[in-house]
């Protein structure tokens, strides 16, 4: 039995697609064909760079500016891509933050900020799209974890706690789901080199097995092949694009 | 819609998304029970929605695990769209 392809008029929708390795997404995904909807918060620059990359590639793209992080962010969201582009048949979970301390020291609002972008967000997103994916008999949700949270890393209690609880949604909402032709994953990348990560001391890079950070374009590799038809048989899984990191 | 649906109409789209959902068509009646045709907690969330679609009438989650039977299903849509 073959899964059914992707739908017609379809498009995908990528969460803090401005920079870094959500921008790398948009442009893998719209070189895959999908129109995409590059959601940003704050760094319309960024947006727009991202944008006419696409663009200039011959891709299609529109930029949405939300704060996913809101409690009613990711439905508004959700309706603005649909009037605009139509039904999303890819969801990439990609916003997220950090606001790094100890454990002993971390204030209740870096706490709540950091689950709130990158746990309940994601959370909410896919929620507003699966009922019209598994209508739809096709669907991708693709959530960005990353190799904090399976593994401990000193100073992210909160962003631990926020990717691990990403990983265990990712599990059982994939189940949920799997015979509808949907399927859920998530892709936890190591080390990446990216605005994010510019603060990280290089000596760890010489920690990873590849002894190097790895790239954006690297993980959207990853995200545009669960995104594919070819994936349809990966669901719950989570993809390490790390560099042997967690190996 | 202009006029509120019928029962048969209803129980048209009911057993026709149920075959859908995979449950045998010719164990379809008023009361069977939904459980007895395979017909699961993804199955009625599907069913939730076409019936919305079709005749503009919203099932909550409660409302939902209220329908044990075809029977139970029709005749909620059919009073909630009068």
């Amino acid at each position: 039995m073959s899964e059914p392809a992707r739908p017609d008029g379809a498009c995908a929708l990528v969460t803090g697609a401005s920079r870094g390795i959500g921008a790398a997404i948009a442009r893998a995904l719209a070189a895959d064909g999908w129109p995409v909807a590059v959601n940003y918060r704050s760094d319309a620059a960024g947006a727009a760079a991202t944008a006419a990359a696409i663009e200039s590639a011959g891709g299609r793209a529109v930029i949405f500016q939300a704060d996913v992080a809101e409690p009613q962010g990711p439905a508004r969201l959700v309706d603005a891509v649909h009037a605009e582009l139509g039904q999303i048949s890819v969801l990439v979970n990609n916003a997220g933050v950090r606001a790094d301390g100890l454990a002993l020291s971390l204030s209740d609002d870096d706490w709540q900020r950091v689950l709130d972008t990158n746990l309940h967000a994601t959370y909410r997103l896919t929620r507003a799209v699966l009922r019209e994916m598994i209508r739809a008999r096709f669907g991708r949700v693709i959530n960005i974890a990353s190799v904090v949270g399976p593994r401990a890393n000193a100073g992210q209690a909160n962003y631990a706690a926020s990717k691990a609880a990403v990983i265990g949604f990712t599990k059982t909402a994939a189940v949920e789901v799997a015979r509808r032709g949907v399927t859920i994953n998530a892709v936890a990348p190591g080390l990446i080199a990216t605005d994010m990560t510019e603060d990280i001391p290089t000596v760890l890079a010489e920690r990873v097995p590849a002894q190097r950070a790895g790239t954006p374009e690297e993980v959207a590799a990853a995200v545009a092949f669960l995104a594919s038809e070819r994936a349809s048989y990966i669901t719950g899984s989570t993809l390490y694009v790390d560099g042997g990191l967690s190996a | 819609m202009a006029e509120a649906p019928t029962s048969e109409q209803i129980e048209k789209v009911i057993t026709e998304s149920l075959v859908t959902f995979g449950a045998d068509p010719d164990a379809i009646s008023r009361d069977a029970a939904l459980e007895e045709l395979d017909v699961d907690s993804l199955d009625l969330a599907e069913l939730s929605q076409v019936i919305e679609e079709q005749f503009g009438v919203e099932l909550s989650a409660s409302d939902v695990a209220e329908i044990k039977t075809v029977g139970d299903a029709i005749d909620l849509v059919a009073e909630r769209a009068k």
